[in-house]
């Protein structure tokens, strides 16, 4: 089946989807975006994690046909999505940005990164990588509406998404610095 | 396969009238789980995530028609005063991403005995609104579970939302699990205070073949409470009734032997939270009563 969706802000089409595929499926294998990770298959593991029309949820267990008309953003997407969001545009407003020569906002390539993945690369909270992605999807969907959060809060918005290198510690310390980052830029 | 995409709740009666095989999907968290794990690969994916009425829900003078999609995260941030033991047992669902996506509908027609709203519900009190092309039933809670993943509902019938009698006292939710998310139960207790009819509900999960109430345990309750005149005095429930509620509460269950716990193990843990349940739950109730009179 053919399945029409918006991805990173722009229109994508996929042809020849299995009925039972996933949303993860699609964005990796067909479209070429392989930000989001595939590791449990079963919501376990939140490496997956996208926004979908602005709500995280794992796209393992988003059938792909559910997904026909609706807004995706990967972490490809995260810092237009972001910039988007710090210039006041509703969220899920087209992504053409102008965010300067050679960068795409599909891939991320060549664009600035969000403030949530620089607090991830200065706090040291990246280690084999594989988590980040949905944390990173996470922990900027929490510090859009809990810009101050306690570490209670960061740890339930994050609960979802296993690290199985840092022991959380650093992943904690760098989203305490992106809020705090956050509200100083205000 | 087939992905079958109704644009209504008709169309999507329809579809499932026409395929009653099609396996209904909405937050997909337990569905593409099976697909993915290929333990399945039905003929038909019936997609409701296009009937929006689905996500919706109404508050009525008497309970609340939640709609079957409603996911979990909204239940906690919108129905706590309504239905605080549902609210309770949405947010010890897995995760934020899948209690973005799961909501009771899917946890029914799964009906595992560890799906968590199960215990809530059959202590609030609640109706299943089963509908096909024939026409809509309402099956009480007490009769939808009939065996292991197993339910009342026909092959051609679909949920449409589960009618939960509004809380007219308090409720407590409690679940094991080895930690605070991402955690299957190893098993499960729900409870309520119905002051209205002066009566106690219980609700046990991930300890018996289906999710079961302890109606032995309540009736003992319901008969001590009376007799002691506690709904009027308010007075502390007596430890010794506590123990006995417990340990009918224990008895009721009928667990195995599995990964997560031993079936001694799970009797054991359920009495424990029978216990505390009803211990949070009088203590809020007398609170309640004292700040009535000193209104009054």
């Amino acid at each position: 089946m053919r399945v029409n969706f918006t991805v990173n802000g722009r229109p994508q089409e996929a042809d020849d989807v299995w009925e039972g595929e996933s949303l993860l499926y699609v964005l990796r294998e067909r479209l070429g975006l392989p930000g989001s990770k595939n590791a449990c298959e079963q919501g376990e593991c939140g490496s997956c994690t996208v926004r979908l029309d602005g709500v995280p949820v794992c796209s393992c267990l988003v059938a792909a046909g559910q997904a026909e008309g609706r807004e995706v953003v990967t972490v490809e997407g995260l810092a237009d999505y972001a910039r988007q969001r710090s210039w006041g545009a509703a969220p899920g407003a087209p992504l053409d940005s102008p965010s300067g020569e050679g960068t795409d906002s599909l891939t991320g390539e060549g664009a600035e990164l969000a403030p949530i993945q620089q607090a991830f690369i200065d706090a040291g909270a990246v280690q084999c990588g594989f988590c980040t992605p949905g944390l990173l999807v996470a922990a900027d969907e929490m510090l859009e509406h809990n810009p101050d959060p306690s570490d209670a809060d960061i740890r339930e918005a994050l609960s979802g998404n296993l690290c199985r290198c840092t022991g959380y510690e650093k992943i904690m310390d760098a989203v305490r610095l992106a809020a705090a980052r956050q509200s100083e830029g205000v | 396969m087939d992905f079958l995409r109704p644009a209504s709740w008709e169309e999507a009666l329809a579809a499932k009238a026409a395929h009653p095989t099609a396996v209904p999907i909405a937050g997909g968290t337990d569905v593409m789980v099976e697909i993915n794990f290929d333990h399945r690969r039905p003929d038909h994916l019936l997609d409701l995530g296009r009937v929006a009425e689905l996500g919706e829900w109404e508050v009525g003078e008497e309970s609340v028609r939640l709609g079957a999609s409603v996911p979990y995260s909204r239940i906690m941030e919108h129905l706590r005063a309504e239905l605080p033991g549902l609210a309770l047992a949405s947010h010890t669902v897995a995760s934020p991403q899948i209690r973005n996506r799961g909501g009771v509908g899917g946890n029914l027609g799964t009906a595992s005995p560890a799906g968590d709203a199960h215990p809530a519900l059959l202590a609030a009190g609640a109706e299943v609104e089963a509908v096909s092309v024939r026409g809509t039933r309402l099956i009480p809670i007490d009769d939808f579970y009939t065996g292991v993943k197993r339910n009342a509902l026909a092959p051609d019938e679909l949920i449409r939302a589960v009618h939960v009698q509004k809380a007219d006292g308090p409720q407590q939710y409690s679940k094991v699990g080895t930690r605070n998310a991402m955690v299957i139960a190893v098993c499960a207790f729900g409870l309520a205070l119905h002051p209205e009819t002066r009566t106690v509900r219980t609700g046990i999960g991930s300890a018996a073949p289906t999710p079961i109430r302890a109606r032995i345990a309540e009736e003992f309750l319901n008969s001590a409470l009376e007799e002691g005149g506690f709904w009027d005095n308010g007075k502390i429930v007596t430890p010794s009734v506590a123990k006995q509620f417990a340990d009918l509460c224990a008895a009721a269950c009928n667990p195995i032997d599995d990964v997560r716990g031993t079936a001694s193990y799970r009797r054991h843990a359920v009495g424990v939270m029978a216990r505390r349940t009803l211990t949070w739950t009088w203590e809020s109730y007398r609170g309640a009563r004292h700040t009535t009179e000193g209104a009054a």
